[in-house]
């Protein structure tokens, strides 16, 4: 069942790299960070990669295999033909630090710029009561391991570097649409605004919902239609709806 | 073509994709399916004849509503519009129904991927050096989506009406043809399509916070919602049904063809 | 050392998982400077691998449930060897601190009244986890990341700097404690991305490391467990207890060989799958231990009547305490009933609809369909063993977390003591939460009371930047050796000689090999490559943590001739009384581990007034019985 797979791995660091040629041993069952893992083990020790879970729950392991962001984790040898030769590369959009490690800051950065769950006044820990249908909407999006390969193929940033200063990727609008649609969040009776802020500070409107962030997503979360046109719907009822507006209750 | 990849300490890569599978594929299927919809769309707008069968009582869909003293008798909806002649009357219609497809959510995925390559893939570097998305003029204008979504309904209930109007038979009565079925299920197609837009999602439930306080809104979205998930193939499949119907009209109106008559 | 980054801070929280989280909110809190160190990105911590829920008796589903309940059923769970103290603060403080990440965004599971969902779990006497689907552990990491962010905005509104309290050093290694005249004065660190050295002083350092797992072949822990925390500890002067227990989760996936180990969450079992042998037999029965057998159903049909109706029918013995069922599985792999890929086979297909199983086991069903290409909804998973927790870890004081060494706490899996020989599901996020806390507090309340602060020696820091820096020169001796390959070799001897079933005979030349290893491992060579982002030299300074921990458990476990929770002996297979009271303590005192014996404290009256005297007997010796029976 063991085969000798062709990989071409991206080495390299900030200042240079290029694609370099390896051959490795493929058993049944593997997935791509296995073979990258035998590799550092019997060729490469210094093969930069980052991994924790290996088991598709972490999302740490995102790269780019033949050009696609993937979970190198969940990403099964047998998709390939055995003849292939299977490239792997950074994620394109962040800064790389050495081999398949990127900078990722970027995310953190964005992830601090969106404001947290505002407690409800007068309710005491114990106290909440939620239904079902009220929070899956906003468990769905919970369910986001931050992998970033959202990010990472989010042609707004990945194609134009200077958008990054405006625009905060789909993984933190769907935050914001995650605390907007919260049914206790109480940001909005605390003067805030969370619709308004997506559109301002986050850059919703440039998101021309291509829905690569929901093609990527390895938790399968429908991103553009659960998260980012609702999003843009709630916009559009605040700013560009005077009717909606006029009905809009809060607390509904 | 911009050279992003270089910039900010990105990993150096020369390729513009690496991808190894045929992703120019899908866009150009897009291409070409819109394309051809727009072309045939402008050549039957500029025809101004065969949209309307009178033995059969059938009238094209790209003619209705007929709005204008110049359609043909028969075919007129409701009030008709003073206008010359020469003046095709789905001009009067079109920009709403083109307006709602234009500014859907899917087909702005559709286009912008097809047509304007931004991005022509997933992980494909668009030709741009500027992007700037839906945030500006023109395109912020995509908002108005709402906007559109009431007169679809309407145009949706237009349809259904002369769905009904085409069950009339040959000869009085009730009767069938093969261009009352086509009607009918284009008129289901347009329905599921308008309703399962994320406009409608949103406005019958989705802008609801508490679903649990309102039951019957919820039921609604939650309908809505299993539409939606399908509305890119309702998207397609009213699109194509809207054109076979309007081409099986002008044959048969053009006297191409009789209807197949399966009853009266 | 000029170039060395300098910061100072009023504690250190080591790890950055529930406990690491949850003592740096309570810090900050307190209006402690606090540094989170942890060797991956925020927010990946390995707490995001646990599944079930965390166990609290908030009694939102039964309303029975107490913290009363919840205790016995830990007690019982570790075999009565539990400090008993941190179980019983544990079951009390539970549900507050469950009810607390509400306040911070969490969004649990709901009960139609709308509390929070509990699920039934293994040992767990009423439904008392509370969960989000199978990603529970997902959800509490990322609230209290989350918080911890709240936190940071907040200071950012004062400060104008997010970072003026709380700060976080993701991809960063503590390599070793400083001390300064037996109290912590800091911590000596390297960044992973570029191999630079920190220089962190500190009064207080919270170890939340987490566990030692990744010193087992199959295992499912992430590459995180190395035992830093644990060997920090021992050097620093601090003790370890109850090493000798190793838990292994019963089921892991056991096919394809690449993912052999992974979880499969037990609330599949709690949800209603079970355990059936090649032929399709519910071998389960068969293995209920006479320490059990009032709480536990003999017949499949009162097995599954327990799930509609839990107070007229015991429970399915699927649902025994995870040391039971995992031994149970050995067994019948041993004798020949196993599946073809060496493990039995866990049913949920049959046991519930289709829908069902996709939502409430949406990641198992994600798992397997990506990784084995199995349909859960419709066959059988094959499932074995995998080493998954260790009981064992730093002793510390139940109140505050303080260990013996000043200035030093731990919380979570790197803590000993809470769970005894064997720890319930459910038991380890609720642990991580409530003494995660208590170590926050426990460090404010040093701070508070500390008169002159600890200072740092530079020996110590070029002493430390040294050893860190070994393997670099190594490369050129002719004794270099591998790390990859050495880790191996120490993953086959814990896997093969410490693992879920022990041999004396075997455990010693356990030992022998060990001590071999640590000889090579001093050579541990980097070979290729720079400080730059190297996992090789990561690695080296990893192992170098595993082996000093792995002879721990190898030492005490041999010490311990009894079997007992995660701790199974061959050659000695009952559960013996006197060894109940023992408890094995772990030190390392000039470069060599040793093992001494103590006797555990009696446990407070009004708490072992909460059992039955005829439960009672089946643990403790009839002489510590008179003077129970005495005081009663």
């Amino acid at each position: 069942m063991a085969y000798q797979a062709h990989l071409q791995v991206w080495r390299g660091d900030a200042d240079s790299g290029e694609l370099r040629d390896y051959t490795v041993e493929a058993n049944e069952g593997e997935v791509v960070l296995d073979l990258l893992h035998r590799l550092q083990a019997t060729q490469c020790p210094d093969l930069a990669v980052r991994w924790n879970c290996k088991a598709g729950k972490c999302g740490s392991c995102s790269a780019e295999v033949n050009g696609r962001p993937r979970l190198t984790c969940m990403t099964r040898m047998s998709v390939f033909a055995e003849g292939e030769t299977i490239t792997v590369t950074p994620m394109r959009t962040f800064p790389v630090i050495k081999d398949l490690v990127c900078d990722v800051s970027y995310n953190y950065v964005k992830a601090r710029e969106v404001p947290s769950f505002t407690p409800p006044e007068g309710l005491e820990p114990g106290e909440y009561r939620m239904q079902q249908v009220d929070v899956q909407r906003s468990q769905e999006f919970r369910k986001c391991i931050e992998c970033f390969l959202c990010q990472d193929t989010c042609h707004v940033i990945r194609d134009h570097e200077e958008n990054k200063e405006s625009f905060s990727g789909p993984r933190f609008l769907m935050r914001v649409a995650e605390l907007e649609m919260h049914p206790l969040d109480s940001y909005e009776e605390a003067g805030g605004n969370r619709a308004e802020e997506a559109r301002g500070e986050h850059g919703l409107g440039m998101c021309n919902i291509t829905k690569c962030c929901t093609d990527v997503c390895p938790e399968h979360i429908q991103i553009t239609d659960n998260s980012l046109i609702p999003l843009k719907e709630r916009v559009a009822d605040q700013r560009y709806d005077p009717i909606t507006r006029f009905f809009r209750r809060k607390k509904d | 073509m911009s050279a992003p990849t270089t910039r900010a300490g990105r990993a150096r890569t020369s390729a513009r994709t690496l991808r190894t599978d045929r992703w120019w594929l899908p866009p150009l299927v897009t291409f070409v399916g819109l394309s051809l919809f727009v072309i045939y769309g402008l050549v039957r707008t500029f025809m101004n004849q065969w949209y309307w069968a009178p033995e059969y009582h059938y009238l094209a869909p790209f003619y209705s509503p007929c709005l204008s003293t110049s359609c043909v008798p028969g075919a007129s909806h409701l009030f008709d519009v003073p206008l010359p002649g020469w003046f095709p009357p789905p001009i009067i219609v079109l920009p709403f129904v083109l307006g709602f497809r234009l500014t859907c959510y899917y087909y702005r995925k559709a286009y912008y991927r097809s047509f304007w390559a931004s991005p022509p893939a997933c992980a494909v570097t668009e030709p741009h050096s500027r992007y700037t998305g839906e945030s500006r003029f023109p395109l912020i204008l995509q908002n108005a989506h709402r906007y559109f979504f009431y007169p679809a309904l309407l145009v949706a209930a237009v349809l259904t009406y002369d769905t009904v109007i085409a069950f009339h038979g040959v000869g009085g009565g009730v009767g069938v043809g093969l261009g009352t079925v086509l009607m009918l299920i284009n008129a289901v197609l347009l329905w599921a399509y308008t309703l399962s837009c994320h406009s409608c999602r949103h406005l019958v439930g989705g802008r609801i916070n508490h679903f649990s306080r309102h039951p019957v809104r919820y039921w609604m979205w939650t309908q809505v919602t299993k539409l939606n998930g399908r509305h890119m193939m309702l998207a397609w499949a009213s699109l194509i049904s809207v054109a076979v119907v309007d081409l099986y009209v002008m044959l048969v109106a053009g006297g191409v063809f009789p209807d197949l008559r399966l009853i009266n | 050392m000029a170039d060395i980054e300098r910061h100072d801070y009023d504690v250190i929280v080591i790890g950055a998982g529930g406990a690491g989280l949850r003592a740096a909110i309570e810090a900050r809190s307190r209006g402690l400077r606090t540094a989170v160190v942890c060797k991956s990105l925020f927010g990946k911590a390995h707490t995001v691998m646990a599944e079930g829920g965390i166990a609290a008796s908030m009694g939102n589903v039964n309303s029975r449930d107490n913290w009363q309940v919840h205790y016995r059923d830990t007690m019982r769970g570790g075999k009565f060897l539990n400090n008993w103290r941190m179980a019983e603060l544990h079951a009390k403080e539970a549900p507050q601190r469950v009810w607390e990440l509400e306040t911070y965004g969490a969004l649990f599971d709901r009960t139609p009244e709308g509390k929070i969902s509990q699920r039934n779990f293994g040992g767990h006497e009423y439904p008392r986890l509370a969960h989000v689907g199978d990603r529970t552990g997902l959800e509490l990491i990322r609230t209290l990341q989350q918080k911890i962010v709240s936190l940071q905005q907040e200071d950012h509104a004062e400060h104008g700097d997010y970072e003026a309290r709380l700060r976080v050093y993701p991809e960063c290694t503590v390599t070793e404690l400083l001390l300064d005249e037996g109290r912590i004065a800091g911590a000596f660190a390297y960044w992973r991305e570029n191999g630079r050295f920190l220089r962190l002083e500190a009064p207080t350092v919270v170890l939340a490391t987490g566990g030692i797992g990744k010193s087992f072949k199959v295992t499912s822990n992430s590459w995180e467990y190395t035992g830093d925390g644990h060997a920090l500890a021992l050097r620093a002067g601090a003790n370890l207890i109850d090493m000798e227990f190793v838990q292994f989760h019963p089921t892991g996936m056991v096919y394809p060989p690449s993912v052999k180990g992974i979880l499969v969450t037990e609330s599949v079992r709690g949800d209603g799958g079970v355990l059936r042998d090649a032929e399709g037999r519910r071998f389960m029965f068969d293995y209920v231990p006479e320490v059990f057998k009032g709480s536990y159903a003999d017949s499949e049909q009162e097995a599954d009547g327990w799930y509609s109706d839990p107070d007229n029918n015991r429970r399915p013995p699927e649902l025994l305490p995870r040391d039971e069922v995992a031994r149970a599985i050995n067994s019948e792999v041993k004798e020949g009933r196993g599946s073809p890929h060496g493990g039995v086979y866990l049913d949920v297909a049959s046991r519930l609809p289709a829908e069902e199983i996709a939502r409430r086991l949406p990641s198992m069903h994600h798992q397997f369909k990506e990784l084995a290409d199995v349909d859960i909804t419709a066959e059988s998973m094959e499932v074995g063993p995998t080493c998954h927790y260790v009981m064992g870890g730093v002793e510390v004081d139940p109140d505050t977390a303080a260990s013996g060494v000043a200035g030093l706490f731990a919380a979570g899996e790197a803590a000993g003591g809470m769970h005894g020989s064997n720890r319930l599901g459910g038991n380890s996020l609720g642990d991580l939460l409530v003494f995660g806390k208590r170590a926050g507090a426990g460090a404010a309340e040093y701070v508070a009371g500390l008169g002159a602060r600890p200072e740092v020696s530079q020996a110590d820091v070029e002493a430390a930047e040294q050893r860190a820096l070994r393997p670099f020169e190594e490369s050129g001796s002719a004794a270099a050796q591998h790390p990859y390959a050495l880790h191996g070799e120490l993953q086959q001897v814990m896997n093969e000689l410490v693992g879920i079933i022990r041999r004396g005979e075997e455990m010693s030349s356990a030992l022998d090999e060990l001590a071999e290893l640590k000889d090579r491992a001093g050579h541990m060579a980097v070979f290729e490559g720079n400080r730059q982002f190297n996992p090789a030299w990561h690695l080296t300074l990893d192992v170098a943590n595993m082996l000093l921990v792995s002879e721990c458990v190898a030492r005490a476990a041999l010490r311990r001739t009894e079997s007992r929770g995660g701790h199974t002996r061959d050659d000695h297979p009952g559960m013996d009384a006197t060894w109940r009271r023992r408890q094995l303590v772990c030190e390392h005192r000039d470069g060599a581990v040793t093992v001494t014996e103590r006797t555990h404290p009696p446990m407070r009256r009004d708490l072992l007034e909460l059992f039955d005297i005829t439960e009672l007997r089946k643990y403790f010796t009839a002489d510590e019985l008179g003077e129970v029976t005495a005081e009663l």
